[in-house]
């Protein structure tokens, strides 16, 4: 696939992609420090293995790529996904120690600053933003600032380099010490923090397998490839049936996308594409609400709260879920076709 | 046309039945993998070249985690503490009006990508469904545990209606990254995450409408409801009496 990539690639730049993969590699790696540092972290080895092989993905995956090549660089890689998955399944990975001033401390603290905590949080998207548009192709000499075909992400990161020395400056909490209360952060998202990223991979792992064109297949028993709101309504109602499923709109996406909407809707009727993958992304979201697989959103609040009907949350979604579903049809019917 | 072939799918039934066994989803979705790559006839080698070109290629989906050390310092110092006083000020609060001013400003939040700044058990359970539960035994005294739970139950569905409409907004977010590199491996260019995020606007708006006008049916589905356990319990009362002298 690397071919397709356009040529802006080559161009250098401060903020290139590399640059922010070893730079997310060092913060892990910092991480890992602090969870070994951590003497009373009740899994404290298997914790640092875990985020450890994490990091190194981010640390060493380009480098390899360049000095052993895409075959061996993608093994190892391969192999350090299932060990941090079988940690992760054996339950090795758990939250550690941390020192958290008091909660009158931090109101103490909150009355102090007042209004002012707000504004690192809100400068991250307001200068993302200005950087993504307006900002985006500045250079010094001939070194772009950000990766041209990664300009948000670049942007992002930029974002939060100042957002992090605006809150030094407010806080009196240095960056470094930021860094290190992030552990709290990560921990307490412990391993779903990596779901996304595997459930990416397992969509490759559907593409390689051509799970989208048993699903196309599936797909035209049911319906005519001609009939326009047919497809529109076979990948809406899909991609939220799906994601009920997989219990993640993240896993339905690259199938549901790849069987039915590329196929039929983009290269059959010449749909475009960002309306098509936003709203059909949303359609996911309207399965979401819908099933227990999303357990963190639908089963544990259920919990929290101490509902006696632990689906009670999901019941009170639905009838806002189908709503949204059947506008989402509409809106992607109406939009996306441009003849 | 040819028979249909269901092998690729596989993977499917192994996700459904490893999330119904409850096992950890990273092992599940990694096993999901293998499976659908050895039903479909691949190498293990070929299966784990896969797996790690893939994730690989997904790298910049891990980059939020650049935002938490923002978040954690700002929360060091007392940010969740003035969000709830400063929410607390707000005056002539009702269930719906908390939920709906809520869910507008979860949804707008999570736009501008600042996901992370509330969630369920960050500020549904100790701060938006005590609240919304004290605004309504304030109109209507002492709630029943169905009503209670129904309100909770609202608190819930606000955070994760309003958040999740609002996200694919935020052109950082890794739904959206998570678009765009589909697109790319597909050989679809030309399309940045800006173009995605903005696409993702009307469905918000439209989430948004239908939201607060459920909302806004719930105060009358509440005194309702109250009005109805009143009763109920007023006839418990009365047949209890009933019993009482006939005994």
């Amino acid at each position: 696939m690397s071919a397709m990539r356009s040529t802006v690639d080559a161009q250098p730049a401060l903020l290139s992609i590399e640059n922010i993969y070893l730079l997310i590699g060092f913060v892990v790696l910092f991480l890992v420090i602090k969870t070994l540092q951590d003497k009373r972290h009740p899994k404290r080895l298997t914790t640092a293995l875990f985020w450890g092989l994490f990091g190194s993905v981010f640390l060493f995956g380009d480098l390899s790529l360049t000095y052993l090549g895409e075959s061996l660089t993608y093994r190892w890689v391969g192999v350090f996904v299932i060990l941090i998955a079988v940690l992760a399944g054996m339950g090795k990975v758990s939250m550690g120690h941390y020192d958290m001033p008091s909660e009158e401390e931090q109101t103490t603290s909150a009355r102090k600053i007042g209004n002012k905590l707000f504004i690192p949080a809100v400068l991250i998207p307001i200068v993302t933003v200005i950087c993504t548009i307006v900002l985006k192709d500045i250079q010094i000499g001939s070194l772009f600032v950000f990766d041209q075909s990664h300009v948000t992400l670049a942007a992002l990161t930029l974002a939060c380099t100042i957002a992090l020395l605006v809150s030094w400056k407010f806080t009196g909490g240095s960056p470094v010490q930021a860094l290190g209360e992030s552990r709290r952060l990560v921990d307490s998202i412990g391993w779903a923090a990596i779901l996304p990223q595997m459930l990416a991979m397992l969509g490759g792992v559907f593409i390689v397998a051509n799970t989208g064109t048993a699903i196309q297949e599936l797909v035209t028993l049911f319906v005519s490839p001609d009939n326009r709101f047919m497809l529109v309504v076979i990948y809406c109602v899909g991609m939220a049936l799906f994601t009920m499923v997989m219990g993640n709109a993240f896993a339905a996406f690259p199938v549901m996308t790849a069987g039915i909407a590329v196929p039929f809707l983009i290269q059959g009727h010449g749909a475009s594409a960002a309306p098509l993958v936003a709203i059909g992304m949303y359609s996911g979201y309207c399965g979401t609400l819908m099933t227990p697989m999303a357990a963190n959103f639908n089963i544990v609040p259920a919990a929290l709260l101490d509902l006696k009907d632990k689906y009670q949350v999901i019941k009170v979604q639905i009838p806002t879920a189908l709503s949204l579903l059947a506008i989402n049809i509409l809106l992607m019917y109406g939009v996306i076709f441009n003849d | 046309m040819s028979e249909l072939n269901f092998l690729p799918l596989s993977g499917i039934v192994v996700v459904i039945l490893g999330f119904a066994l409850r096992f950890n989803p990273l092992l599940v979705v990694t096993c999901a993998g293998v499976v659908t790559g050895w039903a479909v006839g691949l190498d293990f080698l070929t299966i784990l070249e896969t797996f790690g070109e893939k994730f690989l290629n997904s790298r910049q989906l891990a980059s939020f985690l650049l935002l938490l050390p923002v978040i954690a310092i700002l929360e060091r110092y007392g940010l969740q503490q003035h969000a709830k006083s400063w929410i607390a000020s707000i005056k002539g609060a009702t269930t719906a009006r908390i939920m709906s001013v809520y869910f507008v400003v979860r949804e707008c939040s999570a736009a501008l990508g600042l996901i992370n700044l509330a969630g369920q058990p960050q500020t549904v359970r100790p701060l938006l469904a005590p609240m919304a539960l004290g605004a309504a035994s304030n109109l209507h005294g002492d709630l029943p545990k169905p009503v209670k739970d129904l309100i909770s139950a609202h608190a819930a569905a606000c955070d994760n209606i309003a958040v999740f409409f609002g996200e694919d907004i935020f052109i950082a977010f890794g739904a959206v990254l998570l678009m765009d590199a589909f697109l790319r491996e597909n050989g679809i260019t030309g399309i940045e995450p800006l173009h995605i995020g903005l696409w993702a606007i009307p469905t918000a708006i439209a989430a948004l409408i239908v939201h607060l006008f459920r909302l806004a049916r719930l105060e009358a589905k509440i005194r309702a409801q109250v009005a109805l356990h009143a009763e109920q319990s007023q006839s418990d009362a009365q047949s209890s009496a009933v019993r009482e002298e006939l005994a």
